[in-house]
């Protein structure tokens, strides 16, 4: 890996070139929570200042410029008895700055089930290929897990990635697209204060992370505690609305549905993600449904997450941001089931 | 002005633009493409099910489309949406594909109501098959019950056209009563092929009904064969499968030895949208045809 250093006055210019030609997406501060705290989204922006790199995190993660909450798969023109199918993807290029080490460890994970998988998809492949990705180092939140799921570092899956050394970027470089763009802009070799300063921040960091959750054989225990009292004391809590999955980086089970235009002329085909805790996920054609009750269905969540993903890519797919425990409504936070998982006593 | 960063147009890329095989392992493909196919024969089978001939429009396509027994396809009705049906025809035929399908939703409704001669899409095939090659030289007992015998169709064709590659073949099928029975009008036909054992049982007769009564498992009790020589494959509901496959079990057939075929929603048919998850397995990829030892350590699977 190549490494630069980048002062902020510089970032400031690089940003206001790319967005001569491009899009850009960023941390931006939409409101305010109860307590008066900033919440964050990451939106379009059109100047540098409407992005906050300051931000703590985002409600959302920027999953959705990747797998859209909402995508058109194709479209057919119905005509007479017969008809033609439309497939679009998308192709406009774009940038997205500021992702945590966590939201690209998230990708990562994506490109797995979407890339290197028997059925690459296109539709994400472009959208990928089209992004252009700034990472930015941050401070734990209080309540993350990341560093527990191994997701605090990343070293690829991005363009540019910077940590903040108070005046200046350290910027680690990891496509040639992203070295050219920086090359725009002055930049300078990396010194030895430099590098000093910088296992300074990461040693900083490193000792933020607050939350630690066990997940040692947290595969083989899933197995074990198949018919735990636990997943009936955090099921019954659930309400089965899935916001969990929506939140998520790496959540991207979906379902298809086809529309038709008033006219009846044309009709489409679209994605739409889903959650595996709505009720009618694992419904079948006749009305049987494998996962009738919300403690299965929340037990689900867990299972794809920390085994079934593990069994297929050597890896939990969970990257312990803690988006889905902020943001749920009946106070479920994985660190607290995953906690009770290891602590039950049969 | 020139974009800093610049496109990149996936349509473009050369596997793009290569003939679509759902069967050929590729970096990328043209995965939401659908072949236009022709609803060419329909075939009332019950009051609920009907069999439809599909045949791929595209002359170049129609010949490059192959399958495997056990494989499904994804088939598309343009403004009702998308389900996955096992093809339930004999491999060895090149002009349509056999579809075997319960008119149970909104799909399969319209489908029902399709004329011959509409125009639907389908996608594939996806899926696992049964391992019909291993079995080559061993006897096979072929288990279906209600609209199990739909995927079972693709493997009865194979082993009937293929008599002289297998020992013993049996072939069992029930239902709950006679009016359910599928493709009644083929059983005398596998029946006069050589050393064939077919046997048909229903659980609740009407009056015209001569045959046996009572579970599936009961046509076992006559069937004699050497365990270790034997392979077995299962189709029908999840208890159904289970007490057969248990039995199986007892006679000796080794549990890697027994296929079934486990149905469930798709939405893409291609290990992405997570709706047929079994525990964590995929049952379009992974699946649809999986070992019994397999199955009994998927959780909620049966």
């Amino acid at each position: 890996m190549l490494f630069r250093i980048l002062g902020k006055e510089k970032f400031r210019s690089l940003i206001e070139v790319i967005l001569e030609s491009n899009e850009i997406i960023a941390p931006k501060r939409v409101g305010s929570n109860a307590s008066g705290e900033p919440i964050h989204q990451f939106l379009p922006i059109d100047a540098f200042d409407e992005m906050d790199l300051d931000y703590r995190t985002t409600e959302y993660s920027a999953k959705t410029y990747f797998l859209p909450y909402r995508e058109n798969l194709c479209s057919f023109n119905l005509d007479d008895g017969d008809w033609q199918q439309e497939i679009s993807y998308r192709i406009q290029p774009r940038a997205i700055i500021g992702l945590r080490a966590y939201d690209i460890n998230a990708l990562l994970k994506l490109d797995k089930v979407f890339i290197r998988n028997k059925f690459p998809s296109p539709y994400y492949v472009s959208r990928r290929e089209n992004t252009f990705i700034v990472g930015l180092d941050h401070d734990p939140l209080e309540d993350e897990f990341s560093q527990s799921m191994g997701t605090d570092i990343v070293t690829h899956g991005f363009d540019l990635f910077l940590t903040d050394l108070g005046d200046r970027y350290f910027v680690a470089i990891a496509s040639d697209r992203g070295f050219n763009l920086l090359n725009r802009v002055e930049v300078r070799e990396v010194t030895d204060d430099d590098t000093n300063t910088y296992k300074e921040v990461r040693r900083r960091i490193l000792a933020g992370f607050k939350t630690k959750i066990n997940v040692h054989n947290l595969p083989n225990l899933l197995d074990l505690e198949f018919t735990s009292e636990v997943w009936e004391k955090w099921g019954k809590k659930c309400l089965s609305c899935g916001s969990c999955a929506m939140v998520c980086p790496t959540c991207y089970c979906y379902g298809v549905n086809e529309e038709v235009s008033m006219d009846f002329s044309k009709a489409t085909r679209v994605k739409q993600l889903h959650s595996c805790n709505l009720l009618d996920f694992a419904e079948v054609a006749g009305g049987h449904n494998f996962r009738p009750d919300q403690q299965t269905r929340l037990k689900y969540r867990y299972y794809h997450q920390h085994r079934g993903f593990v069994e297929d890519y050597d890896e939990p797919k969970c990257v312990g941001c803690n988006r889905c425990g902020r943001v749920c409504l009946a106070g479920i936070s994985p660190a607290a089931v995953i906690k009770d998982l290891y602590e039950e006593n049969l | 002005m020139c974009a800093l960063i610049n496109a990149y147009d996936v349509r473009q890329e050369s596997e793009m633009l290569q003939p679509l095989d759902f069967n050929r392992r590729l970096r990328l493909k043209q995965v939401a493409k659908v072949f236009k196919a022709e609803i060419s024969n329909v075939i009332r089978l019950t009051e609920m099910e009907k069999l439809f001939h599909l045949r791929i429009v595209d002359d170049t396509d129609r010949e490059r489309f192959t399958f495997l027994p056990g494989q499904f396809v994804m088939v598309e009705v343009p403004g009702y949406g998308e389900v996955p049906i096992s093809i339930s025809s004999s491999t060895s035929n090149k002009g349509f594909i056999e579809l075997c399908i319960r008119r149970a939703g909104t799909v399969t409704g319209a489908l029902h109501r399709a004329r011959r001669g509409a125009m639907v899409g389908i996608r594939g095939p996806f899926g696992t098959h049964f391992p019909l090659k291993r079995m080559k030289g061993r006897s096979v007992i072929l288990v279906a019950g209600g609209l199990g015998l739909a995927p079972l169709r693709a493997p009865i064709f194979h082993v009937t056209e293929n008599r002289s590659d297998f020992q013993d073949i049996h072939i069992l099928y029930g239902t709950k009563s006679p009016e359910q029975l599928l493709f009644d009008y083929q059983y005398e036909a596998w029946r006069r092929i050589d050393d064939v054992n077919i046997q048909i049982i229903v659980e609740e007769p009407n009056e015209a009904w001569t045959g046996p009564v009572g579970m599936i498992t009961k046509l076992l009790d006559d069937v004699k064969v050497d365990p270790s020589e034997t392979f077995a494959i299962v189709c029908g509901p999840p208890v159904m499968f289970k007490f057969v496959c248990q039995r199986l079990s007892k006679m000796g057939i080794p549990m890697d030895r027994m296929f079934v075929s486990l149905e469930r929603r798709m939405h893409c048919g291609m290990g992405k949208c997570c709706r047929c998850n079994v525990g964590s397995t995929y049952t379009c990829t992974d699946g649809p045809v999986f070992d019994y030892w397999s199955v009994i350590n998927l959780k909620e699977a049966i």
